[in-house]
């Protein structure tokens, strides 16, 4: 079941968890948003516009500026390993940094369900990385960024590469986290895509960040 | 006193006959290398003029302050030199000063090390010991810390997926970055470890041969190389 479809979690309702203010790079203009627990927004715009570097800004990868606060807590009071784990950015390429899959997880069993739920066989573990697909490989990075259990999921166009099935398996999962008080920013190319999985919709155009009503509630009675 | 064998110039100028067979080479075959050859020898015998002036002045003196000056500007050389040798630059002043810092910090304690535990020359900054000692151990340093600079440099661009990749998991930056930082220390120890193994096989020392030639018993002149 999509996010959007089941209507807001009982989280959504809340206080922001995530609050930015200004947030700013060399080539990001100011960029304001709130994100609550259990939201997803859909962030969209053309290619080069500066979504990717809105998300990178938010992990904190990137130099930048502006307020940035999660559950009421400064960015600049939670040191980077910390913040980083709470607020996990799963990029369009994911990079590897050992041979094998099974090495990048602490637990394979405790990723196992979730490796499942997203098609892959249990000895999945010993496939060397040099020759996973793309798909496969932005699957599993997904996998990988859930298990250290973040607060907030960024996620670059995770679905970009992959076939009609695994793109539902992958939606479904995030919608489920999501339900649990996940809070998502989803960048997607795909209009329908964000009308299934996104409470809300950013549009980034030319480094500058704006909050528009998504069509689907524009056109819904 | 050793004696050894004075040059005068007619003979300095029959030794720089090859780099003028080399500039004509260069004509012949088209390898527009003959300018800066001819440039490069011209600026190294106006810079040996010079520093034998220096060095002639310094050895006088005896003082720490000038020894000390004369020791800091050799590590801003090389660290200028170490500098220009990267084919991807950190940002700002990082470049020159992560490489400057660097072999500042290794050239001058080994060099004082040396200075102070094994040759123990009085006073021990004595300029003839302390100079000529600093400027071979910042020629290895500028090497290792050349090459190293550059791996770390070209690897973390290279890998900068991998390294992200950790960080986002919640890594700490020396986690992250630990397996750039290996490469880069193995590319600059590799030069010293190949030296190390060929030498007195392939290769004399460039120290122990200015003992030999400067008339110390070859065997005395092996001391000062292993110290």
């Amino acid at each position: 079941m999509l996010a959007n479809e089941l209507g807001r979690s009982a989280f959504h309702a809340g206080s922001p968890i995530l609050q930015i203010r200004d947030l700013r790079t060399n080539l990001l203009r100011p960029a304001s948003l709130s994100l609550s627990a259990g939201e997803c927004i859909a962030i969209r715009g053309p290619s080069g516009a500066g979504k990717t570097l809105l998300l990178r800004a938010i992990a904190d990868l990137d130099p930048n500026e502006g307020l940035v606060c999660l559950d009421g807590r400064n960015r600049s009071t939670i040191a980077g390993p910390e913040w980083r784990r709470l607020v996990d950015y799963v990029p369009a390429e994911p990079g590897w940094w050992a041979d094998t899959v099974g090495e990048h997880f602490s637990e394979w069993t405790t990723a196992l369900p979730v490796v499942r739920e997203l098609g892959f066989p249990e000895d999945a573990k010993a496939w060397p990385i040099s020759r996973l697909s793309t798909g496969e490989r932005l699957r599993l990075a997904l996998v990988r960024a859930l298990m250290v259990r973040p607060k907030i999921l960024l996620l670059d166009e995770p679905t970009a590469a992959l076939d009609p099935a695994s793109v539902a398996a992958v939606e479904a999962l995030i919608a489920t986290r999501v339900q649990s008080g996940l809070a998502v920013l989803w960048i997607t190319h795909d209009a329908e895509q964000a009308r299934h999985i996104a409470h809300r919709l950013l549009v980034v155009k030319g480094g500058q960040v704006r909050e528009e009503v998504p069509e689907w509630q524009a056109t819904s009675p | 006193m050793a004696s050894y064998i004075a040059l005068n110039y007619w003979e300095l100028g029959a030794a720089s006959l090859f780099v003028f067979i080399d500039a004509g080479l260069s004509v012949i075959f088209r390898l527009n290398l003959h300018r800066s050859l001819l440039v490069a020898a011209i600026r190294m015998a106006v810079q040996l003029a010079l520093v034998g002036l220096v060095l002639t002045t310094l050895f006088s003196l005896v003082s720490p302050l000038w020894t000390g000056i004369a020791a800091f500007v050799m590590v801003l050389f090389a660290g200028h030199e170490a500098a220009q040798r990267q084919e991807m630059r950190l940002s700002g002043w990082w470049s020159y000063g992560l490489g400057t810092g660097c072999m500042m910090m290794s050239s001058v304690l080994v060099t004082v090390f040396a200075l102070t535990a094994t040759l123990r020359p009085n006073p021990w900054y004595d300029p003839r010991y302390a100079i000529p000692l600093l400027g071979m151990i910042l020629g290895n340093c500028m090497t290792g810390i050349g090459l190293g600079l550059n791996a770390l440099t070209t690897s973390l661009v290279n890998r900068r997926a991998s390294v992200e990749a950790q960080l986002m998991l919640g890594a700490t930056r020396q986690v992250a970055a630990g397996p750039v930082t290996r490469e880069a220390l193995r590319s600059a120890l590799m030069p010293v470890i190949n030296s190390m193994s060929v030498t007195a096989v392939v290769s004399l020392p460039g120290m122990m041969t200015g003992r030999i030639l400067g008339g110390v018993p070859p065997a005395e002149a092996v001391k000062y190389r292993s110290s």
